[in-house]
């Protein structure tokens, strides 16, 4: 009974997503306020609806309901519990229903948080986000129905979640970023409302703003928590594989990522608008661009698990709706949307422009990268493969152009620059910088290593400037009540782009000088790996819940101090029969000590992986911050302040849309 | 020229020369980087160029797999049905490496016609088939076998366990998970 109540919960929220993708709307343009009101109840509804569904789905999960073929696929009586409630987005029917769970969830927020809104705008950002929901439901609904029943012959046990996803990182790391995914789509209602109210001005900027950062906190953090599930879990200790998986996230983090900093400058200097609205589009098509790769079986990974063409049309169809009808709409109205306003060449907003540009190219290359083969392939010109060699190429090169251009696009001001200005600015950050980035390397390591000196010296400079201006703008009112007066908006825009250099720091120094040595070993056997002797003290044998595992004692040794004994294992997933490297770590702030099991070579000998990984926790300590710092610029106060009167925006409302209003008020200027 | 739009020119030349730079670079890039695959059969021919670096993958032949008693050097030959080829590999095999199991790896064709690998790959899923191996295997048995997708949008199927001859079918492939249709 359970499942059929959750198919049925999913399909009423269907029809309340379509009368909310109808109604709002429709309302907005005759100017019938209580239509526009039911967004907000539809919106409620639905997701209510959308929950009880899931909830549904969990339920079945946890109660072993084998009937349900969702669940005889992706779970097993054996497994853990916590483990049985993450099997439900461990496959590809619960994780678009998870998909859609954060979908409703952030339009249940926005209807909460919309009565700052005038009426009109918000019936129409909820429309755009019900009818982004149904073409999600029905997706489910036609496609992909994780309540299906195998009747009346129900298998005794399931098939088992895929090993490779029993894991704590997998527990997060797909809410966090369908999350990010999911909450582009509420800066993309956003756009598309002001394209059809052809109305779009700092105020919009500032209620689009906090939505954008959020979603993009969520994405950083989601995509920075893959990876380092990647880096523990496949047994390799890599990071990042450029793996077109992890591509498919990382292109709407980089235009999201332009997004949230043409939006600054829309908010505070009523300009980029219809860029702005065009990388709204962008990034949420690249989202669903993602899904698309990811879902339809085009790529294989761990995350395609649609096999079934079917399902690729679909959202291919859907993607090619989305995409074509927000840029047709773009065409017709952003001419409406135009500022006139200038600015100087040397200014924040051309190096914000230069940010913008380089985040965009950089997007573009990872999308080439992960086209190309597909496209040859479709052709049916060959088959290729386009290696890491090509993205380190073009995107390390890029973003120390975007480390170089953030130092001066901080200091400089909003409309103007002088050059003398900047020069005297810089010019002792700059031979700092460089002097800091050559001697770092000179220092650091048995070698000298050009790229590190260059990633170190950027590493300088940005973290100077940031220093820099932070003295700048406190330097009227004395250190201590200048920091105080300072925006919670400006430290978390600080704080960020201090992730942006710890991370630069953990990609420099765990590129250039980790150490890995692939060995044969058998019990007692030492081998040296920087400055670690590691001891393989045999392998003994040990019975999980659902699987069985070989593991291995390697003790490890610094100047003849004994630091910790690891324990990595070969297991067995006797359900799957699957074999399973699960690497064992000491991890540290300044160095992780990295050690997997390979084969066993026959007598007591192993295959052994050693790795010392200088400062790879910084890789992800920077995300962290990154995160943070977005979290902490929109809890800024400016973002609350509620619009004066309705009646404001009634007279807004029966004047209608069209004449685009172009009251570019300029916020004041200065921070952030 | 009034000076707004000789700045405006300037910008508008700007990011014409950086877009064109930068499309140049990534084309040269791609260029460089890209890795042609090549099936067995094609290794084995001498249609595949020797000492580049290639792609190439197929199905462990069972009985082949040796291992150096000394070192993590290991050779074993693989198949795509129509021709094999001797695959050289020193380091620690991949999780899922077995006997009859299809792999993936890049690596370079020494003189002898042997594919000696850098990196080799046998991904994430025990049903996983590597796209291009199937795509070989398919070619050389001339068979479509239940591959729809192929029809529809140009893309390899990746349910190999239908489409997969039963010549070469893994062991033990009775206890197959439940299919996901």
């Amino acid at each position: 009974m359970n499942p059929e109540l959750g198919l049925f919960a999913l399909i009423l929220a269907t029809c309340l997503a379509l009368l909310q993708s109808i109604i709002p709307l429709v309302g907005s343009y005759n100017g019938r306020l209580n239509w526009m009101a039911t967004g907000k109840t539809l919106a409620t509804g639905q997701f209510i609806f959308v929950l009880l569904s899931f909830m549904c789905l969990v339920v079945a999960f946890v109660t072993d309901d084998f009937s349900v073929q969702y669940v005889a696929s992706n779970s097993n009586s054996l497994l853990p519990v916590y483990y049985k409630v993450t099997a439900v987005w461990g496959g590809h029917e619960g994780s678009l229903l998870l998909w859609i769970l954060t979908l409703t969830g952030w339009g249940q927020v926005v209807a909460l948080r919309s009565g700052k809104l005038p009426p009109e705008l918000s019936a129409r950002v909820l429309s755009v986000m019900g009818m982004i929901s149904v073409g999600f439901m029905l997706f489910i609904l036609l496609t992909s129905n994780p309540f299906t029943r195998i009747l009346p012959f129900p298998p005794a046990d399931g098939s088992d979640l895929n090993p490779l996803l029993q894991d704590l990182g997998m527990i997060v790391h797909p809410p966090m970023l369908y999350m990010g995914y999911v909450g582009f789509a509420v800066a993309f209602a956003f756009a598309i409302a002001a394209l059809l109210g052809g109305q779009l001005d700092s105020a919009w900027a500032r209620w689009a703003r906090p939505w954008t950062t959020v979603a993009w906190c969520f994405l950083t953090a989601g995509i920075s928590l893959g990876s380092w599930w990647a880096y523990y879990e496949l047994g390799w200790g890599g990071w990042w594989f450029w793996d077109p998986v992890e591509n498919a996230s990382l292109m709407p983090w980089l235009s999201g990522t332009a997004l949230i900093h043409s939006l600054a400058v829309t908010e505070k200097r009523g300009l980029f608008k219809s860029w702005t609205l065009l990388l709204a589009i962008t990034t949420f098509s690249l989202s669903l661009f993602g899904t698309f790769l990811v879902r339809s079986g085009v790529l294989t990974s761990v995350h395609a698990f649609a096999s079934d063409p079917q399902r690729g049309l679909f959202i291919l169809g859907y993607l090619l709706v989305v995409v074509g009808a927000s840029l047709t709409l773009f065409a017709f109205r952003a001419p409406e949307v135009r500022s006139k306003i200038s600015f100087s060449l040397l200014s924040r907003e051309t190096l914000l422009l230069l940010n913008n540009i380089i985040l965009v190219t950089s997007c573009a290359t990872v999308l080439l990268g992960t086209m190309f083969p597909l496209l040859l392939d479709a052709l049916d010109m060959g088959m290729i493969s386009v290696g890491p060699p090509y993205f380190n190429l073009l995107f390390v090169p890029l973003s120390m152009l975007l480390a170089a251009c953030l130092g001066i696009g901080i200091l400089l001001n909003w409309k103007k620059g002088s050059v003398s200005w900047l020069k005297q600015q810089v010019r002792w950050i700059a031979i700092i910088s460089v002097i800091g980035g050559i001697v770092f390397s000179f220092l650091y390591g048995d070698r000298f290593l050009v790229s590190e000196a260059l990633a170190m010296g950027l590493v300088f400079w940005m973290v100077l400037t940031i220093g820099k201006d932070v003295r700048n703008k406190t330097r009227n009112s004395g250190l201590l009540k200048g920091l105080r007066k300072l925006k919670p908006a400006y430290y978390g825009m600080q704080l960020a782009h201090l992730g942006l250099a710890v991370t630069f720091i953990g990609v420099a120094l765990t590129s250039g000088y980790s150490v890995q040595k692939d060995l044969r070993m058998s019990p007692g056997d030492s081998a040296q790996v920087g400055e670690y002797v590691f001891r393989f003290d045999g392998v003994s044998q040990r019975q999980g819940p659902n699987f069985v595992a070989d593991y291995g004692k390697v003790s490890v040794f610094k100047d003849q101090k004994q630091i910790t004994v690891l324990k990595p294992e070969k297991r067995i997933y006797t359900v799957q029969n699957m074999p399973m490297t699960e690497a064992a770590i000491d991890p540290g702030l300044t160095r992780d000590l990295y050690v997997a099991l390979g084969e066993p070579l026959g007598g007591d000998s192993w295959a052994v992986r050693l790795y010392v990984k200088p400062y790879v926790r910084l890789i992800w300590l920077g995300s962290i911050f990154m995160a943070l710092g977005g979290l902490l610029a929109v809890s800024d106060k400016r973002y609350r302040v509620r619009l004066k009167k309705k009646k404001q925006a009634l007279m807004g409302a029966k004047s209608k849309s069209g004449n685009g209003t172009q009251d570019d008020t300029v916020t004041t200027g200065g921070q952030a | 020229m009034n000076p707004v739009r000789k700045q405006r020119l300037l910008l508008v030349l700007l990011l014409v020369a950086g877009v064109g730079i930068a499309v140049a670079l990534a084309l040269f890039a791609l260029k460089e980087n890209i890795n042609h695959y090549f099936s067995p059969a094609q290794m084995a021919s001498g249609e595949a160029p020797i000492g580049q670096k290639i792609r190439g993958g197929g199905i462990v032949v069972p009985g082949t797999v040796k291992r150096d008693p000394d070192s993590l050097k290991v050779t074993f030959r693989i198949s795509d049905g129509d021709g094999e080829v001797e695959v050289e590999y020193t380091g620690i095999l991949p999780d899922l490496f077995k006997e009859g199991q299809g792999i993936v790896g890049t690596g370079k064709l020494d003189e002898n016609r042997r594919f000696v690998a850098e990196e080799l790959l046998a991904k994430h899923d025990e049903n996983y088939m590597p796209p291009e191996v199937q795509k070989a295997i398919d070619k050389a048995h001339g068979s479509k076998s239940g591959d729809k997708s192929d029809k529809t949008y140009g893309t390899p199927s990746y349910q190999q366990e239908n489409a997969q001859p039963e010549s070469l079918q893994p062991k033990g492939s009775e206890s197959q998970p439940l299919e996901s249709q």
